[in-house]
């Protein structure tokens, strides 16, 4: 799990320039309410985690729980490479 | 006990003749002291946004003074341009009908549009039509765009669009909204007149328009008003019923699309009341009180009020510099909208 923290930690600092705008995001921070990601941003996200670790996110697996933390998207990928 | 107020049509009644009169003294009076152009150019699409807008500049200017302009392409809608002629006929302007297809093609927008969709459908090609929809976030999701292809026969397929394809295919349609406002400004520059941008308060907030695009003009004189508001004043202007009976669309896919399902994720009327109660801090419950909402998805439609405020920014900002528009403020001076006459 903390593999897949650090690597999306790593993918929204290089590519959202997080670490530029003084941000510091702890790991259940919320990426919609810290304003980290858009609707882009999240399809971006997606994007890396379908490639990354071989895994498919359905239409009805988009929502928060899921991918609105590092925490959730940490669990969430641990359960979907578990399943 | 008093009633508790729950916002509803009535927040949007203005007097429209005096509305109207407003506009069109601003209009003259932004001409005149800023912008020292003779007249208006005003791209018309057969919606009601561009109706008013050319209507009110009828109003302001005179008939001899505005120059309207139809640019159909391949994915219009014939009602488009018959009501677009309807319009100019019943305003009595000059008006020119520019088929902006072999320029688009030329520069490639259904090209990379086409390619984009099929590596999502392979199939797609020919006959076929597209549009891309808004999913998720209502429904207590994170906001998604699906494409919706429809083959000859009528079959319809959809899917969630990857990031690459989604940019891909906007970057690709980007190209009507900027070829038509190069239009706009050949004959704006021709005649010396001014662009008027045609946004209502809803797409102007909230980001519903092409940056250098359809969001370029010279002056938006409905930016300030609600889309029931236009809908009002365009009845007030007695324009043709057809036109004041127009649903929005945003005649940009060749699959029919409403603005709710690709942007605003509410029918128009209720997103005025959505706007409108997030304008004047009304709580969530009384919003979802007048939406038939309960208070979680009234949350959720303040949400998304937010984020696309503030993606908005990006498409309102001027360039950035290191100071050098701040010297003198007007050498990055804001599109004029109703209500910044002093600013702009």
């Amino acid at each position: 799990m903390d593999e897949v923290k650090a690597a999306v930690r790593r993918l929204i600092e290089e590519n959202f320039f997080i670490g530029a705008g003084g941000i510091a995001l702890a790991d259940g921070d919320s990426f919609l309410d810290h304003h980290v990601l858009d609707s882009t941003g999240f399809l971006e996200l997606i994007g890396h985690l379908e490639e990354a670790y071989g895994i498919k996110v359905k239409d009805d697996e988009m929502i928060p729980e899921n991918l609105d933390s590092l925490d959730n998207v940490a669990r969430f990928v641990a359960r979907k490479r578990g399943a | 006990m008093s009633t508790p107020f729950i916002p509803g049509p009535h927040v949007f009644h203005l007097d429209w003749v005096a509305e109207a009169d407003r506009i069109a003294k601003w209009i003259v009076d932004v001409l005149a002291r800023r912008l020292h152009r003779r007249g208006l150019v005003v791209a018309i699409s057969g919606g009601i946004d561009s109706s008013v807008c050319a209507a009110l500049a009828v109003r302001a200017v005179g008939a001899n003074k505005v120059f309207g302009l139809l640019m159909p392409e391949r994915d219009s809608s014939a009602f488009s341009t018959g009501r677009g002629r309807e319009l100019a006929a019943h305003l009595g302007i000059a008006h020119e009908i520019f088929d902006i297809a072999p320029t688009l093609e030329a520069l490639g927008c259904y090209r990379h549009r086409d390619q984009a969709i099929r590596r999502v459908f392979p199939t797609y090609g020919d006959g076929w039509k597209n549009k891309i929809v808004i999913a998720g976030g209502l429904k207590g999701g994170i906001n998604y765009f699906k494409l919706v292809v429809a083959g000859p026969d009528g079959t319809q397929q959809e899917a969630r669009l990857p990031l690459k394809e989604y940019l891909q295919i906007v970057a690709a349609t980007n190209f009507k909204q900027r070829i038509r406002k190069t239009m706009d400004y050949f004959h704006a520059d021709r005649l010396n007149y001014a662009v008027v941008g045609t946004p209502n308060r809803l797409e102007y907030e909230l980001g519903f328009f092409v940056k250098l695009g359809d969001g370029a003009a010279d002056i938006k004189p409905i930016a300030h008003l609600y889309k029931t508001q236009v809908y009002a004043m365009a009845r007030s202007l007695g324009l043709p019923e057809d036109i004041c009976n127009a649903q929005p669309t945003t005649d940009t896919y060749s699959l029919a699309q409403g603005q709710d399902e690709f942007y605003f994720a509410l029918p128009h009327a209720q997103m005025d009341l959505a706007l409108w109660s997030s304008n004047h801090d009304v709580p969530a419950p009384v919003l979802g009180a007048a939406l038939g909402l309960n208070e979680s998805q009234a949350r959720r439609v303040y949400d998304d009020i937010s984020a696309k405020r503030r993606a908005a920014i990006y498409l309102h900002a001027a360039a950035e510099t290191l100071g050098a528009d701040k010297e003198e403020n007007h050498l990055n001076a804001p599109v004029c909208t109703v209500g910044r006459t002093g600013g702009c």
